[in-house]
């Protein structure tokens, strides 16, 4: 366990060797005109295939840091650097993934999947990925949906299909917007296994803002802590953990010790 | 252990099974508690007639307005004057409808999708729909005569404003994290309008259809009363003005029939393009 204090250097021993896949330096954003404090000099370095949870409450800024690193939101101060390339704007090699499914409801699972190529390079190009949407389908374990309409599709389901939409472009990073919180907890538990199974196929690097303490232990590599006006990202927490992780750690002294030393961060600083 | 606890159990076990309470007018089928219903209304007008509560002049017997339903259908299947005026009307309210549609769904996206619309053109939107359109039709007979046509735009007049209300509110339909989507996507303006805004917007959209194609009817009807022509109103109107009660209830069914056809062919449509949308009450009536 290793725990700094504010993340000058945050880049915690055991992902220090992996190449660097994603940087944000010094991002701070005011919106001037409601005279809005959101970010407060973020820094973050997310290295190739790791896993980097995001704990913070509501109105902690994880909204305007998300729009920011997708390329939706310019920063007011600092830089955003995907791959050697400067954020400039929405990119295909950043997937993303809310809350609500938002699958739409007039489209098949598959057409679903392969929405983003359609957006970008049409038709044609949308109808050539199908074999690759089917083949991401399988991953989730949704073989025999490809046809099947959302309203057809459970919670869990419909955000299974999300992962493949998020993955059909093959993003460089993934940035999750708390995944699952809307599903139940059991559907959960299990989903939070499946996105692990599947980033570890995919050697994926994720992003990941949760409310949850436990899925962000048992998902991550590197925990940190949010804490709100304005958004600063307070301490981090290398999750020790074996991989690949299972449900029973959840019962594990170790995991335990790991998010009550989470808990007690935030009960300093982000309900202040 | 289990086995053999439940195996104990089972024979001082009560039965439980009993009846849920439904009201006995619940259990009724639907066609016979409409006709109930109609039977009630029919002998109810009989009584009002028969105790001659109001004058026979002016309320015809069940039997009479009967009588005369069958002489108008009869009128309209033989293809005598009256299917010609029913023709008529029938074009004015296509003919204001389709009028309707296309304008009412230009301005819905003018006022919905751009920032110059909703400021600029939607104030005046409003105000125009708080007035009395029909008030206008005076004006169309003016300007385009006494012919079809003012009476195709006193109809489209009163029924764009559900149509242009419906286009709005639909393409405000779609959800931020929809919205956001398709912007990390990188979409186009247009990409998004046609691929998120617009089918989203579909069930709104509908709404205001389901308005209008009973709205049109009301326009072209009053049209015709306020501006003259050969269409079913001047019938009703004619009838009226000799008393002869029977033939405008009469005249009225039919015309009721021709609204319902118009919301009719907006069902069938609705049904077709947005199979993804749960059905209401509405749409269930033409199953």
């Amino acid at each position: 366990m290793m725990t700094t204090g504010t993340a000058q250097s945050p880049l915690p021993a055991g992902l220090s060797g992996r190449p660097v896949v994603y940087e944000l330096r010094g991002v701070s954003k005011t919106y001037k005109r409601r005279n809005v404090h959101a970010l407060e000099k973020i820094d973050l370095r997310l290295t190739e295939g790791s896993f980097w949870g995001i704990i913070g409450s509501s109105g902690c800024g994880k909204s305007t840091l998300l729009k920011i690193m997708s390329g939706l939101l310019s920063p007011s101060e600092g830089s955003v650097v995907l791959s050697g390339k400067p954020v400039t704007g929405p990119r295909r090699d950043i997937g993303m993934m809310f809350q609500q499914p938002t699958l739409f409801p007039w489209r098949t699972s598959i057409e679903n999947v392969v929405l983003p190529i359609e957006i970008r390079d049409g038709k044609e190009a949308a109808r050539a990925k199908h074999d690759a949407g089917r083949a991401l389908l399988e991953l989730v374990g949704l073989k025999g949906f490809e046809q099947v309409y959302p309203n057809e599709l459970s919670g869990g389901m419909a955000q299974r299909v999300a992962i493949c939409r998020m993955l059909i472009t093959e993003p460089t990073v993934l940035l999750l917007d708390e995944p699952f919180s809307a599903l139940d907890e059991l559907s959960r538990d299990f989903m939070d296994m499946e996105l692990q199974r599947i980033c570890k196929e995919l050697n994926a690097t994720a992003f990941l803002v949760t409310h949850s303490i436990p899925e962000a232990v048992i998902l991550s590599d590197v925990v940190s802590v949010m804490s709100p006006r304005p958004g600063r990202i307070g301490a981090t927490v290398t999750i020790d953990l074996p991989r690949p992780r299972t449900l029973d750690m959840m019962t594990e002294p170790r995991f335990g010790a790991l998010v009550r030393e989470i808990r007690g961060l935030l009960d300093k600083g982000a309900f202040l | 252990m289990t086995n053999e606890l439940t195996a104990a159990a089972k024979p001082v076990a009560p039965q439980t099974v009993w009846t849920e309470e439904v009201h006995w007018l619940d259990r009724i089928p639907r066609s016979v508690a409409m006709l109930l219903l109609l039977c009630i209304f029919i002998a109810v007008w009989q009584a009002v007639y028969s105790l001659r509560l109001i004058s026979h002049i002016i309320m015809p017997s069940p039997m009479e307005t009967v009588v005369d339903i069958i002489t108008v259908a009869t009128n309209l299947l033989t293809g005598d004057y009256m299917l010609r005026a029913l023709w008529i009307t029938t074009q004015e309210v296509l003919a204001g409808f389709v009028i309707a549609v296309v304008l009412g769904f230009s301005l819905g996206l003018l006022v919905g999708e751009t920032a110059f619309g909703e400021r600029a053109v939607l104030p005046y939107l409003v105000g125009i729909n708080a007035a009395p359109k029909v008030a206008f039709a005076p004006l169309f007979v003016s300007w385009l005569g006494f012919g079809i046509a003012s009476k195709v735009a006193l109809a489209a007049f009163v029924a764009i404003f559900p149509v242009i209300v419906g286009t709005a509110a639909g393409i405000h339909a779609a959800d931020q994290n929809s919205r956001m989507l398709f912007r990390t996507m990188g979409a186009t303006r247009w990409q998004a309008l046609i691929k998120l805004k617009l089918p989203y917007g579909m069930p709104h959209f509908f709404g205001g259809l389901k308005n209008a194609a009973v709205l049109v009817v009301v326009g072209a009807v009053v049209g015709e009363f306020l501006g003259g022509g050969k269409g079913f109103g001047e019938l009703i109107r004619m009838a009226a003005s000799m008393i002869n009660t029977p033939r405008v209830f009469a005249l009225i069914l039919f015309l009721s029939l021709l609204g319902l056809g118009t919301f009719w062919i907006v069902i069938q449509l609705q049904r077709k393009l947005i199979f993804w949308h749960k059905e209401t009450v509405a749409d269930e009536m033409f199953e």
